[in-house]
């Protein structure tokens, strides 16, 4: 019985996917008159509409043809501006042309709007057909697994062509997310479908339509919350688990998603009042300072919070309980991890090689993100756009490209079938380069060895998402501090002997002697 | 500079050759026939049931031997040769050695069963049989386990995860009750049974029958019942793997006799891990040790031995673990499966009937003797400690909550068992001492 319904909700899922990759492919697209000037910018309209004529008022069936007119149309959009302000219009400002930023803009917002069919004449039916349906599936293929008794379920893992690391389903997966975060940071005009579909929840939320992060935000926000409770029947015999995994869906949802989409709708600065810098690598930029400085007492609070963050809260919860506070209870990142991850959190590499280039790399990027913050700061101070001989818009720029997306969402997310769940958070997140500073050298935290107990089995190591040889430390006796330790407790729980225990207590001897109790031949100085 | 040439890369073996190469700069070289590299043989059972991978159980990099100059060989000692002080191997023929250390494991006990060489019966014990079992698992729809240890519960559970239903046959009459006390051994086979494994109590096998092909078809009972199976899974413990010595004059009983020091009758000649029996066992120990640790402990003060720095074998008190399906086991100090004239047991179960703890302390001294846990965690310094330092039960029951050492939130039951230790010694009861909130810091 189980089984029949844990297959009609796979089924039901993988058609839910399909309806939506299909549903990129089903409408047709019109460019009607009045959405441009809800569009384009005031100045540039008039040349926009100059150019229009051959798209304007026709029905296209293929986006890819729709989108390449559009490209015309902006191309010859920005002759006709260079033009204008050649042709001596000196009494009069200087047109901006469309630059690749502003048009990578329209072409999303224009498509979005001059999308027609199933998808707006039933636009309550499709959210159905593809969120609905999904979430209906994920869960009839999840909570069956309750039938189990509770205790660590890890069979065959590594027989499966999802969760072994080299099998089919895996590679799809991957293949699937990549391609996914390519067209979210870089070609989002094709996904603009999926976009829409978001609108009568984006209107009831924040009163305005669908942006494509409003897009991934949700999407983001369902993965949490979906395999969340996966996560929390799977290890539902832990309460340390379950209180864990149901505290990052609540900040997910309420911090990172809700609270900003209200702050909107209040005509208010949104943040996620939980995003740290330098994880939250925008925190400085000027846009951000001048939104934050311009709005009264509340962009002044956040502003100030934010810097509570860094330089108090990280410090005072890491010193306590050690690293766990934010990467496996608060972090968004973190909290996709451990929920959307977690079937994949065996695939990290434990080698010694593993951990040197974690090391360069994760400390490397922490540097970076100082340098282009400090450049960008002081851009903003100054004026000047040049940092120690650097132009500060470059390197955030290049920052903004090589981490914030190329690392932290192609590679972080699409790369969990290949290199585990957290493949951003050991090699690339600055924050976590800081807050494990803080859990390696100062900081109450560690994981404790039992005695004599351990049988070097390997199940922790194995397990452990953050590529730490648990098994070396444990099968000698010694205490677990490693910088990295995200202290989830997977170790802990999957250890069949009962040897590893997460724990906040004095510094006094944190790091302690490796010691194995149990033969009194061998005394211990030596 | 010596050669120092140890026969097998177990536990025993390697944990001695790294801790000589700690304490020395002897040429060290390690003969073993069944892995190239040391793994990790607890872990058996997760390979099969694809928890993990061959590459995963294995504890140290491939890298480390190189770099630590321990010289491995793969090939199998046939004799040894005392008096020349060579080794013959299958492969490489003469190997001389200065000092010879034989770790060279367990096998698997057959009882002389008609019918036990049959295709698909087979023993638990190394990557062969496990080989063997991924084989025999191919085509069969039902198997059959005899004897009621703790390899014998592994294998059952392995079984489980390919979808074959197991019949598993014990003499008692419950699960390993020569060990547990009967509340524990009660509580275990709740345990197997809940996991939908055919528990045959006070069944004992008679007879394993043949197909045409000289395959398993079935097994018979002492009882005269037949049970039709494809695999029939022997585990009635393991003996030590020591063949290879016969004709020669090292002295064995059971296993390889040595003393304290792990010296046999041959100098130059030592043996450690499953296959060593002390002629004198250290009191409150077995002649032959047959676990993890204790070949840990072997390996590791036979270094120093070794080193000029002679050390006898004193093993602290007793403690082990093992895990039954879903339920941790741990056990500290002496826990007798029939309670004797001169215990006390303290015992608390939880009304799950999966969590239990047991104390035992000496009646006359009130001397803690044992804890026996399932469900729980406890602390290994801790209650060593107190073993040890012969700690009075009053003591511990007021200290209990240290040895806690389940995860942070689980719900801790000390208070229970001080409640069932104040039922039972009304006159004194002990006050437990609650924690302060403020501890959370
Ligand atoms: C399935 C299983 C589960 C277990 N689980 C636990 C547990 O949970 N906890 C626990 O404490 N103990 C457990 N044990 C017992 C524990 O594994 C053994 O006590 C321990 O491995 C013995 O170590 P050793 O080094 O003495 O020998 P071994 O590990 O047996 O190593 C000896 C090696 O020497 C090789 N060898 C033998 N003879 C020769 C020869 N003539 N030439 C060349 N090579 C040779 C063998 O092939 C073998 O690889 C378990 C055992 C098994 C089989
Ligand atoms: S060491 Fe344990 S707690 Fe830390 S990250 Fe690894 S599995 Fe999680
Ligand atoms: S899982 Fe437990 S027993 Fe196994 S190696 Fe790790 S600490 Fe040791």
């Amino acid at each position: 019985m189980t089984k029949i319904i844990q297959k009609t909700g796979m089924a039901l899922f993988i058609a839910a996917i399909a309806i939506l990759i299909g549903s990129l492919f089903i409408s047709n697209y019109q460019l009607a008159d009045e959405v441009l000037k809800e569009v384009i910018s005031e100045s540039q309209l008039p040349h926009f509409k100059q150019n229009i004529e051959e798209i304007k008022g026709r029905t296209y069936t293929s986006k890819f043809i729709f989108l390449n007119d559009l490209d015309k149309v902006i191309q010859s959009t920005n002759t006709s501006i260079n033009d204008y302000n050649q042709i001596g219009n000196q009494n009069l400002d200087n047109v901006s042309s469309i630059d690749d930023y502003n048009a990578g803009e329209y072409k999303v917002k224009l498509t979005k709007k001059a999308t027609q069919g199933i998808l707006t004449d039933h636009s309550l039916l499709m959210l159905w057909l593809t969120f609905g349906l999904g979430i209906i599936g994920a869960l009839l293929y999840i909570i069956p697994k309750i039938a189990k008794s509770p205790g660590i379920k890890n069979d065959h893992i590594f027989h499966s062509a999802n969760t072994s690391g080299k099998g089919w389903i895996g590679y799809i997966i991957g293949g699937l997310l990549i391609l996914f975060y390519v067209l979210l940071y870089w070609y989002p005009q094709y996904i603009t479908e999926w976009i829409l579909l978001m609108d009568p929840i984006s209107y009831s939320l924040n009163g305005g339509e669908a942006s494509r992060w409003f897009f991934y935000g949700f999407l983001y926000t369902l993965a949490i919350v979906v395999m969340g409770v996966r996560m929390i029947i799977k290890y539902r015999h832990s309460k340390y688990h379950i209180i864990r995994t149901i505290s990052v869906m609540f900040f997910q949802t309420a911090f990172a998603f809700l609270i900003p989409e209200i702050l909107i709708r209040l005509n208010q600065p949104s943040m996620d009042l939980k995003n740290i810098w330098p994880l939250n690598y925008n925190f400085f930029y000027d846009y951000n300072l001048e939104s934050l400085l311009s709005s009264g007492n509340l962009g002044l609070f956040m502003l100030i919070w934010g810097i509570l963050l860094i330089v108090l809260a990280v410090p005072l919860f890491s010193y306590f309980y050690g690293k766990r506070w934010y990467c496996s209870w608060v972090c968004g990142c973190g909290g996709l991890a451990e929920t959307l991850g977690d079937p994949y959190r065996q695939l990290s590499d434990k080698s010694v090689k593993a951990w040197k280039i974690e090391r360069w790399m994760i400390h490397g990027v922490l540097v970076f993100a100082i340098v282009m913050t400090s450049a960008v700061l002081y851009t903003f101070f100054t004026g000047s756009g040049s940092f120690l001989f650097m132009d500060s818009y470059t390197i955030r720029q290049v920052y903004g490209f090589l981490i914030g997306a190329a690392f932290a969402g192609v590679v972080g997310v699409g790369f969990y079938p290949f290199m585990g769940n957290r493949v951003w958070c050991r090699f690339g997140c600055p924050l976590a380069a800081y807050i494990g500073l803080v859990q390696r050298f100062k900081s109450r935290f560690r994981i404790t060895t039992n005695g004599g107990q351990c049988i070097s089995c390997g199940n922790c190591s194995t397990y452990c998402e953050m590529g730490i040889d648990v098994r070396w430390y444990a099968q000698r006796g010694q205490n677990i501090i490693r910088s990295s330790c995200v202290g989830c407790g997977i170790c802990s729980s999957v250890c069949p002997r009962g040897v590893l225990k997460l724990e906040n207590g004095p510094e006094a001897g944190r790091f302690g002697a490796p010691i194995l109790i149990g033969n009194k031949s061998i005394t211990l100085e030596k | 500079m010596k050669h120092i040439v140890i026969v097998g890369n177990g536990i025993a073996g390697i944990t001695a050759a790294r801790h000589i190469r700690k304490l020395s700069n002897n040429k060290i070289t390690i003969i073993s026939a069944e892995s190239d590299h040391f793994y990790s043989r607890t872990a058996l059972m997760y390979i099969f049931m694809g928890h993990m991978k061959y590459e995963h159980t294995k504890p140290y990099e491939d890298g480390f031997w190189k770099k630590n100059r321990l010289d491995l060989l793969r090939d199998y000692v046939e004799a040894v040769d005392v008096s020349q002080k060579t080794l013959k191997l299958q492969r490489q023929g003469k190997f001389a050695y200065d000092i010879l250390i034989i770790a060279s494991g367990s096998k698997s006990n057959k009882l002389g069963w008609p019918g036990q060489d049959l295709k698909g019966v087979q023993g638990l014990y190394n990557l062969q049989d496990l080989e063997a079992m991924e084989q025999t698992t191919k085509t069969a729809t039902r198997a059959v386990i005899v004897g009621g240890g703790l390899i014998g519960i592994e294998m059952a559970e392995m079984l489980l995860t390919r979808k074959i239903p197991v019949t598993l046959l014990i003499r008692e009459e419950n699960y390993w009750e020569n060990v547990l006390p009967p509340e524990e051994a009660a509580l275990v086979s709740r345990q197997i049974k809940s996991h939908h494994v055919d528990l045959r109590n006070k069944t004992e096998l008679q007879e394993i029958l043949s197909d045409a092909n000289g395959a398993v078809a079935s097994v018979l009972t002492k009882n005269g019942e037949e049970i039709p199976c494809q695999l029939v899974g022997l585990t009635v413990g393991v003996s030590p793997a020591i063949d290879f010595l016969k004709g020669s004059t090292i002295k064995t009983d059971r296993g390889i006799l040595v003393n304290r020091f792990f010296e046999t009758n041959i100098e130059d000649i030592y043996a450690i891990g499953d296959c060593a029996q002390f002629i004198e066992p250290p009191i409150g120990r077995k002649a032959i040790e047959q676990v993890w640790y204790t070949g840990r402990m072997h390996g590791e003060t036979l270094a120093y031995t070794i080193c000029n720095q002679k050390v006898a074998y004193n093993p602290g008190p007793w403690f082990n673990s093992a895990k039954f399906m879903d339920i941790e086991y741990q056990i500290y100090g002496e826990v007798s499966a029939q309670p004797q004239a001169h215990e006390k047991h303290i015992y608390w179960e939880h009304e799950n009937g999966q969590q239990s703890i047991r104390i035992v302390y000496h009646v006359a001294t009130r001397k803690v003797i044992g804890f026996n846990l399932m469900g729980v965690r406890y602390k290994h310094a801790v209650c060593n400690a107190w073993l040890e330092n012969e700690a009075i039960i009053t003591e511990v029951m007021q200290n209990l909550r240290h040895a806690n050492f389940d995860p942070e939130f689980f719900k801790k039951y000390e208070e229970d068992v001080v409640h069932q230790y104040n039922l039972m010694e009304p006159e004194q009861p002990i006050e437990v001492r609650k924690k302060k909130f403020w501890k959370i810091f």
